[in-house]
C-alpha cells in the first residue's frame, strides 16, 4: 500500500468494487482465454446482481472483455461497442453459493472456451477464485502463468527449474487437480515479467497441454 | 519515546527531526519503495492532480445526470446560483460546495475520477484543495505538498483503521477524506507538522459515527452531498488548527477510536444499503 493507493487510482465511477474491479475482473478473462471473446454469458451473484445495474457493473464487466481499462471514458458505452467488435453477451443472476457478495461468473466463447469465477473485494482489487474446473486464488497483481497438465510427477520441479535458470522469482506456487492422475493445473506468480524465451521453453515442454500467462494487472495508468 | 511506525506522530516526528515539511517524508517514503527518484513520485502526483480538476470542470460545466435519477447537476446549478450572486459568505466558500458535488457527481454518472481515498469520497480533496489553493493563489508546489500530505494521512489511516465503508461506516469513507483534506490544508497554507495532526483530530472527531447508508446502493445519496460536508468541515478544522486550538487528543488516538467505532458498526450501516436513509421507502 502506498501513497497512489490512496491517492488513486484513476477510474471510472461510481464505485471502485462494482466498476474498477468489475472491468478488472473482465480484463483478467479476457487475457486468460487469450482473445476477446465472441460470446459471453455472465452470471451476477450477490450485490452485483442487486445493486449491479445502477453502479455500472454489467458494463464494467463488458468493458474489461473487450479490452478497456478501468479508467476508459468508453465504459458507459460498452454495450454499443460490444455490439461493434461482434461480442454477443447475456446477463443472468447467478448464485454461486457463500462467496463474496461481489462476484461473478463469466462463461465465454472464442477459438477456445473459458469459465472464470472471481469476486471485486474493495477497493479495485479482484481475487479470481475458479478457472475451469479448478479452484484457485489469483488476485492479478503478479505477472502469473497458468500450465495445465495430467497430473504426473515432476511438473513443478521441472517449472521452477526453468524459472530458476532464467533468474526469475517465484512469489507464489500452486498445482490444483482435479483428482489424483486427473487434470492439473499449476499456477505460478512471479515477481517480475517473464521475458518470451521462458514462455516458448515452457511451451516446448511435452507434459504441458497448456502454457497461458497473464501480465500483471494495472488499473489503468 | 519514540513513535509507533506508521502513525501520524511518527511522521511528524521525522518531519520535524529533519526540518523539513511533512509532505517531504512521505513523498521520499514512496520514493524509496517503488525505487524510483523522489522527481517521477511528484510527477505521478502531478498526473493525478490533472485527472482531478479534469472531473472538476466537466462537473461544474455540463449538468450530471445520474442512470437512477437520483442525481440532477447540483454542481453545475451551484456554479448558476453564484453567478448570481447567491452565495451566503464569500463566493469562495460556495465554490467549495459546488466543486465537492461537481466531481462526487462525474463519480456517479460513471465519469473519470481519482478514487481518493475511494470512488465514494473523491469530491472532498479536490473541492478543499483546490478551492482554497485558488483562493490564496498558492504555487504548484504547495499544492503538491498538500496531496502528498493527504495521501500520508490517508496511510496512517488504512494502518490504524480503515477506509472502507464496508468496514467502518461512512466516517472511514468521507472522515477520512476530510480528515486528509484538513491535514492537506495546513500544509498548503505552510502550517507545522503538529498542526496538521491537529486539524487530522479535529476534522475526524467531528464525523464519529457517521453511518453508510447509500440509497438504492448507490453512490448517489446521501453520499454526493457528504463530499461538500466533508471538505467544508476540513476547511474549518484546518482553519482552526492553524489559528493556534489544539486538539485534547492526538490524531492517532482518534484514528483508532474511528476504527473501533467502525468495528461496532451494526451491520445495516456498513454500505449494505440496508439501514438509515436507505431503508426509507422512496417517496414518489
Amino acid at each position: 500500500m502506498g501513497i497512489f493507493d490512496i491517492i488513486g487510482p484513476v477510474m471510472v465511477g461510481p464505485s471502485s468494487s462494482h466498476t474498477a474491479g468489475a472491468v478488472r475482473i473482465g480484463a483478467f478473462a479476457r487475457l486468460l482465454l487469450g482473445e476477446q471473446p465472441r460470446s459471453a454469458v455472465l452470471g451476477l451473484h450477490g450485490s452485483f446482481a442487486a445493486t449491479g445495474e445502477g453502479h455500472g457493473t454489467p458494463l464494467a464487466l463488458l468493458a474489461g472483455l473487450l479490452g478497456l481499462a478501468p479508467d476508459d471514458e468508453r465504459i458507459p458505452a460498452a454495450q454499443a461497442l460490444a455490439g461493434e467488435l461482434g461480442l454477443a453477451c447475456r446477463f443472468e443472476e447467478a448464485d454461486l453459493g457463500g462467496v463474496h457478495p461481489n462476484s461473478v461468473r463469466l462463461r465465454l466463447e472464442a477459438e477456445a472456451t473459458l469459465e472464470l469465477c472471481a469476486s471485486s473485494v474493495g477497493g479495485g482489487r479482484i481475487m479470481v477464485w475458479r478457472v475451469d474446473d479448478f479452484g484457485v486464488d489469483l488476485d492479478g497483481q503478479y505477472p502469473t502463468l497458468l500450465l495445465t497438465y495430467p497430473d504426473r510427477p515432476g511438473a513443478v520441479a521441472i517449472v521452477s527449474a526453468i524459472l530458476a535458470n532464467a533468474g526469475l522469482n517465484i512469489a507464489t506456487i500452486k498445482a490444483h487437480r482435479t483428482a489424483r492422475g486427473g487434470q492439473a493445473l499449476m499456477t505460478v506468480e512471479l515477481d517480475h515479467e517473464p521475458p518470451a524465451g521462458v514462455l516458448e521453453s515452457l511451451r516446448c515442454l511435452p507434459q504441458f497441454e497448456q502454457v497461458r500467462f497473464i501480465p500483471r494487472l494495472g488499473f489503468g495508468d | 519515546m519514540p513513535h509507533r511506525a506508521g502513525t501520524l506522530a511518527a511522521y511528524c516526528a521525522a518531519a520535524q527531526a529533519g526540518g523539513v515539511p511533512l509532505a517531504e517524508i512521505f513523498v521520499r517514503q514512496e520514493a524509496e519503495s517503488a525505487g524510483v527518484p523522489a522527481g517521477q513520485v511528484r510527477a505521478l502526483m502531478l498526473t493525478r492532480i490533472r485527472v482531478m480538476r479534469q472531473s472538476l470542470e466537466r462537473g461544474l460545466g455540463t449538468p450530471q445526470h445520474s442512470r437512477s435519477g437520483l442525481i440532477r447537476g447540483g454542481g453545475a446549478r451551484m456554479r448558476e446560483w453564484i453567478g448570481q450572486g447567491g452565495s451566503l459568505l464569500a463566493p469562495a466558500f460556495s465554490q467549495m460546495i459546488a466543486a465537492a458535488l461537481a466531481v462526487a457527481e462525474v463519480n456517479a454518472c460513471m465519469g473519470r475520477v481519482v478514487a481518493a481515498p475511494t470512488a465514494g469520497a473523491c469530491g472532498v480533496l479536490p473541492a478543499a484543495i483546490f478551492t482554497v489553493a485558488d483562493a490564496r493563489g498558492a504555487e504548484e508546489d504547495a499544492v503538491l505538498r498538500a496531496f502528498f500530505t493527504a495521501g500520508g494521512i490517508g496511510l496512517v489511516i488504512e494502518k490504524l483503521a480503515s477506509l472502507s465503508g464496508a468496514e467502518g461506516g461512512c466516517q472511514a469513507e468521507i472522515g477520512s477524506a476530510s480528515a486528509m483534506a484538513a491535514g492537506a490544508l495546513v500544509e498548503l497554507m505552510g502550517g507545522s507538522p503538529a498542526q496538521v495532526d491537529h486539524a487530522v483530530a479535529f476534522a475526524l472527531a467531528n464525523v464519529l459515527g457517521l453511518i453508510c447508508d447509500p440509497v438504492g446502493g448507490l453512490v448517489e445519496v446521501p453520499c454526493v452531498k457528504r463530499n461538500v460536508m466533508g471538505a467544508v468541515n476540513a476547511a474549518s478544522c484546518a482553519e482552526m488548527a492553524l489559528a493556534g486550538l489544539e486538539s485534547v487528543f492526538p490524531a492517532d488516538a482518534v484514528i483508532e477510536t474511528m476504527g473501533k467505532v467502525g468495528r461496532r458498526l451494526p451491520e445495516e450501516f456498513r454500505e449494505t444499503a440496508r439501514g438509515g436513509l436507505a431503508a426509507l421507502p422512496r417517496p414518489s
